[in-house]
């Protein structure tokens, strides 16, 4: 029996049911314009924003928020750029009193982002565990972005994460899924005993393959933003992302055939008009 | 009297409140939020929440981000 497209393609992550398993980034692009049609032809209806200083004297300036239909997308805001816990719980504060301005469904999610380290970009576990507390505390449906170590991963969700969003490699770096073995143990601890719950592999995926494979190891959603802000043609990677997400959340479902040493025939052995070699 | 916003020094009158502030920035205020001593102030408040000398205010608005 066929999986039904319509209903599967949907990602329940805490109250939110999206409809798509991609959640893109509007960071990075070389206007809000192309971002704007990005965000179109990815299919997505969910996307991460960050909260900054207005710019007060350039009052001119384009503003995201011109260029985003926040009535159409669900907004994520994220904590990125925070390094403390006591930052990143600010932020979050901030973005829901932004979100609560724009009556946008987002108000009570935060993407929580607690770094450590500007090379790397690798979150700080400690203090994103401590803000998780703090903002669960508070009422904030929580997307932890971490490491793919599993551990963290539990630690995280004990701590009332919403979901919990490993990376697949460092934010931008394109390099993929690195491990996909962590992942597959975060997958095995975070859904024991509750297969619902959303793990969403944020940060590292460079192109569609990425994307699939991701997806193929079991996990619910992707979260990217580099890979189709800084692609060549970022209209089409968008596509690209929007099929590879689908395409690798079937194969998963459908169940792939077991990888073996030796091959075995498509065609028929009988009825051969020649004899098999010895 | 002088108050920090995102750094940069600024002078008010006396008795601004933030929602006054912010009409004087030319902002929408459901397009912003604002801090003031690292403490949130919530939008239905601005109109009561009057500012004082050497405060320090963030006001911050949504960009684009990963």
């Amino acid at each position: 029996m066929a999986i039904d497209l319509t209903t599967d393609a949907r990602l329940q992550v805490g109250t939110h049911t999206l409809s798509s398993r991609l959640i893109v980034g509007t960071g990075k692009y070389a206007s809000y314009a192309l971002m704007a049609e990005a965000l179109e032809r990815s299919g997505t209806d969910c996307i991460t924003v960050a909260v900054r200083r207005e710019r007060l004297i350039d009052a001119a300036g384009n503003n995201l928020l011109d260029f985003v239909d926040t009535s159409r997308y669900t907004l994520l805001p994220n904590t990125a750029g925070c390094f403390t816990a006591e930052d990143a719980v600010r932020v979050a504060r901030l973005g829901r009193e932004i979100l609560q301005g724009l009556e946008n469904p987002g108000e009570d999610w935060v993407k929580l982002e607690v770094l450590s380290d500007t090379k790397t970009l690798l979150p700080d576990p400690v203090a994103t565990l401590a803000a998780t507390e703090k903002l669960v505390a508070e009422g904030f449906q929580v997307l932890c972005y971490t490491t793919d170590d599993p551990i963290i991963a539990r630690r995280l969700k004990e701590a009332g994460a919403t979901s919990v969003m490993p990376a697949g490699s460092p934010i931008g770096s394109g390099q993929g899924v690195l491990n996909p073995n962590n992942i597959r143990i975060c997958l095995e601890y975070l859904k024991d005993g509750d297969p619902d719950y959303p793990v969403i592999v944020d940060a590292g995926v460079g192109t569609a393959s990425d994307v699939t494979f991701a997806m193929e190891l079991g996990v619910d959603g992707v979260l990217l933003n580099t890979g189709i802000a800084h692609a060549g043609d970022p209209l089409s990677m968008a596509s690209a992302m929007k099929h590879a997400v689908e395409a690798g959340r079937l194969a998963y479902r459908a169940g792939r055939i077991p990888r073996r040493l030796y091959a075995t025939a498509s065609s028929p052995d009988d009825g051969r008009i020649a004899p098999l070699p010895r | 009297m002088q108050v920090t916003i995102n750094d940069e020094p600024r002078e008010i009158e006396p008795g601004t409140s933030v929602a006054a502030l912010l009409a004087e920035l030319g902002r929408d205020p459901r397009h912003v939020a604002v801090e003031v001593n690292h403490e949130l102030v919530p939008r239905a408040t601005h109109g009561e929440r009057m500012l004082s000398e050497g405060d320090r205010l963030e006001v911050v608005t949504l960009v684009g981000g990963g």
